[in-house]
């Protein structure tokens, strides 16, 4: 594996299995009453939020701390970098403390690219920008193969914002190179306009997309894009992209719902559907824990997991 | 005032002669001249000073990033004779008194002739004309007049601009970037903002305001320029403009001539960085195929830098916080070498058109963009296209080293400049 994990295009097919390998070992973890292992005592993990982000960051959190790795949060709000610290001389404070490990959530795309170039530990992206949140894909993937075996060969349809979602990207990507085969829904203004060259499959009917689909993955759609004519208005998206229960019911048996979260309950996601069995949003946020485990694990620890685990 | 012969040197890459300077302009070309001082110029082209239509010198405002001084520094050692100082300065260069301060500071430094670009609406705001007629009649002369860093998207205002200067034989130079399509632009739109989550800066944006404004040219019968022309479809258009008889000049910088757009994805330099950041954004491979072939034909009339200084805070950065901008003036000639000289798209003689004659008469320079014969004033620099090295910003005259081409080998090397028969570069060095 490379020494950050910055974009799902980094993984090969056989980082991604070692990923998802090592954290199911994991999650055997997650199910014992004592949860910690001693791998990571003595690393320090540093979680450097620019951006608001409550859940991710207490998924990461619960990881480092499960490794017995030292965490220290930073947050952008009340700290120097309200008062006009660049994001260099924030890497370098990091990078003073002695940080092994930065995970970074940041507003701007590219940011965890920049703070590779400055820091010496290995740099995790919790979500950059509009580009990439690969630890998602992982926990999407790492969702899917529990409900349903390996991905090769099936069928996940990704609906909703896709332009400006960070989810989207890195699952179009890591999918592909698990052998799953994608397919994009969203209204054309929510799609790139290269969207054509990416491994993926783009359609802008839902309901002729649905009964052939294993998995559909809801995107959060930003109420605000409408104000500039992404769509005309709310009610529209909703009936064309909504994942409601007549839509549900064209999927077969064993399809399954994700959502990253947060939801926006009645606009791309009915609220029975997103509390009906075939969801795996609240499975998502407890895989969120083991594969980000399996993540830093991998990037700090790196050796044979088998042995601790006995 | 003693004379200056200049031995063996290959006018517009021509067979060798010598070139005696005397009083400022050249006395004689010929073989076996001598004169007070003799310069060894073997092996060296001979071209006309260089003309820029488009710097950006930072003074005054922006002291920290550039100033007159030193921007003209980079300039005689990049083999400029003269240089037009955008007007996005702080403050704006939008009255009389601002543009002559900075043709006054030009005049002081004596490096090259500084001739300000006067703005076209107070402040750059694209609400009122500047007093355009003031800064035309002042010492400066004003004859471009530019909002460059904004485009003047007002229909009606750019309507009246190109009328009113008709006046005083003036030009508009447009920034064509349509301000709604490009809101928050980050870089080119295509498959690579796609990939890397950045907001896309559309060709459209540029192709629509130069459709626009060449039917606006046309039909007020004034002269229009387009800056840093970007995309493959704004060379159809100005190609289209100039079939019909308009009077529409183009622009294309040294960077978009070599520079695509997958360097924001992956570089020798790293991903994101904004080293590559650039408005207009760095296009695709066949913008930059098409671009050379119109620079090549004619289509486009120049080359013009766009030199934009920065200081290091403003490059070390995310890549949305970073400014846009590169520097240019001291790697210009070894980008077009590269680009069209060693490709075989342009010779000697036409990349002294494109960047010594053809900037001159769209900005109505007196006395640079004369061929290099007897009796014109003695503005020549010496270049050794034979030479290789790689590009080291630490010793750059521009107070500023936000270069793209750091580490990146580029041909050539100005050994000379002469303005008005004066040295202001010798072996490479300020004189």
């Amino acid at each position: 594996m490379k020494r950050h994990l910055i974009s799902a295009a980094d993984l090969s097919r056989d980082d991604a299995l070692l990923i998802l390998d090592t954290a199911d070992e994991l999650a055997k973890i997650s199910e014992r009453s004592i949860k910690k292992l001693p791998t990571l005592r003595g690393r320090t993990v540093v979680n450097l939020f620019f951006e608001d982000s409550t859940r991710t960051r207490i998924s990461f959190e619960a990881a480092a701390k499960r490794l017995s790795a030292d965490v220290i949060n930073f947050s952008a709000k009340g700290s120097s970098v309200s008062k006009g610290e660049s994001l260099k001389d924030t890497a370098l404070t990091l990078e003073a403390m002695g940080a092994d490990a930065v995970v970074i959530r940041h507003g701007a795309s590219g940011a965890p690219h920049r703070l590779a170039n400055w820091v010496r530990g290995s740099v995790v992206n919790a979500g950059d920008g509009t580009h990439e949140h690969p630890t998602q894909a992982l926990l999407d993937a790492f969702t899917m193969r529990r409900r349903l075996g390996p991905l090769d060969g099936r069928k996940i349809t990704i609906v909703g914002d896709v332009l400006h979602s960070r989810v989207a990207r890195s699952n179009v990507l890591l999918l592909s190179t698990l052998g799953a085969e994608v397919t994009l829904v969203a209204p054309p203004t929510l799609l790139p306009v290269s969207v054509g060259s990416w491994p993926c499959e783009v359609s802008y009917d839902l309901d002729a997309v649905l009964p052939k689909s294993d998995v559909v993955m809801m995107l959060r759609v930003q109420r605000e894009r409408m104000n500039a004519a992404f769509f005309p208005t709310e009610r529209e998206y909703s009936r064309r992209y909504g994942l409601d229960r007549e839509r549900v019911a064209r999927l077969h048996d064993e399809a399954i719902v994700m959502h990253p979260g947060p939801m926006n309950r009645g606009m791309e996601i009915a609220a029975e559907v997103a509390d009906s069995p075939r969801s795996t949003i609240v499975e998502q946020v407890a895989n969120g824990v083991t594969t980000r485990m399996a993540v830093l694990y991998l990037l700090l620890g790196g050796a044979d997991l088998g042995g601790e685990i006995q | 005032m003693k004379t200056i012969v200049i031995k063996g040197a290959r006018i517009l890459g021509g067979e060798p002669a010598d070139i005696l300077i005397r009083d400022g302009v050249f006395a004689e070309i010929g073989q076996d001249l001598s004169g007070d001082e003799t310069i060894d110029a073997t092996g060296l082209v001979a071209l006309p000073g260089l003309v820029d239509l488009h710097t950006h010198l930072r003074e005054p405002g922006r002291e920290d990033a550039e100033t007159v001084e030193t921007g003209t520094r980079a300039a005689a050692l990049g083999g400029y004779t003269a240089v037009h100082a955008m007007a996005n300065t702080d403050p704006v260069a939008d009255t009389a008194g601002v543009v002559e301060q900075v043709w006054r500071l030009g005049q002081e430094a004596g490096h090259c002739d500084v001739r300000p670009v006067g703005a076209v609406t107070v402040g750059l705001d694209g609400e009122r004309l500047a007093e355009l007629g003031a800064m035309a009649d002042s010492a400066a002369r004003v004859r471009v007049f530019s909002d460059d860093g904004k485009c003047v998207s007002d229909a009606v205002l750019m309507r009246r601009a190109l009328e009113y200067v008709k006046a005083f034989d003036g030009v508009v130079a447009q920034h064509a970037q349509e301000p709604r399509l490009t809101k928050d632009a980050q870089m080119n739109e295509g498959a690579v903002s796609g990939r890397l989550g950045l907001n896309g800066w559309p060709a459209v944006a540029e192709e629509a305001i130069i459709a626009r404004d060449c039917l606006l040219a046309a039909h007020v019968g004034s002269r229009l320029h387009v800056c840093h022309l970007s995309t493959a479809g704004s060379v159809e258009i100005v190609r289209w403009a100039k079939s019909k008889g308009w009077d529409v000049t183009a622009e294309v910088t040294p960077h978009h001539l070599l520079l695509t757009d997958d360097l924001v994805e992956d570089s020798p330099v790293g991903s994101y960085n904004p080293i590559y950041k650039v408005n207009p954004p760095l296009r695709t491979r066949a913008d930059v195929e098409a671009l050379r072939a119109a620079l090549a034909d004619g289509t486009i009339d120049c080359v013009a830098t766009d030199h934009a200084p920065h200081p290091v805070e403003d490059k070390e950065t995310e890549w949305a916080a970073a400014a846009m901008g590169m520097i240019g003036l001291e790697t210009a000639l070894s980008v077009v070498q590269e680009a069209m000289v060693e490709t075989g798209l342009l010779d000697w003689a036409g990349v002294a058109e494109r960047m010594s004659f053809a900037p001159a008469r769209i900005g109505r320079v007196a006395d640079h963009g004369r061929p290099i014969e007897v009796g014109a004033p003695a503005n020549v620099t010496l270049y050794d296209p034979a030479v290789r090295a790689e590009v080291d910003p630490a010793g750059y005259a521009s107070k500023s080293r936000n270069t793209p081409y750091q580490g990146r080998a580029l041909p050539g090397r100005v050994v000379a400049t002469f303005l008005r028969g004066r040295p202001t570069v010798l072996d490479g060095k300020l004189a």
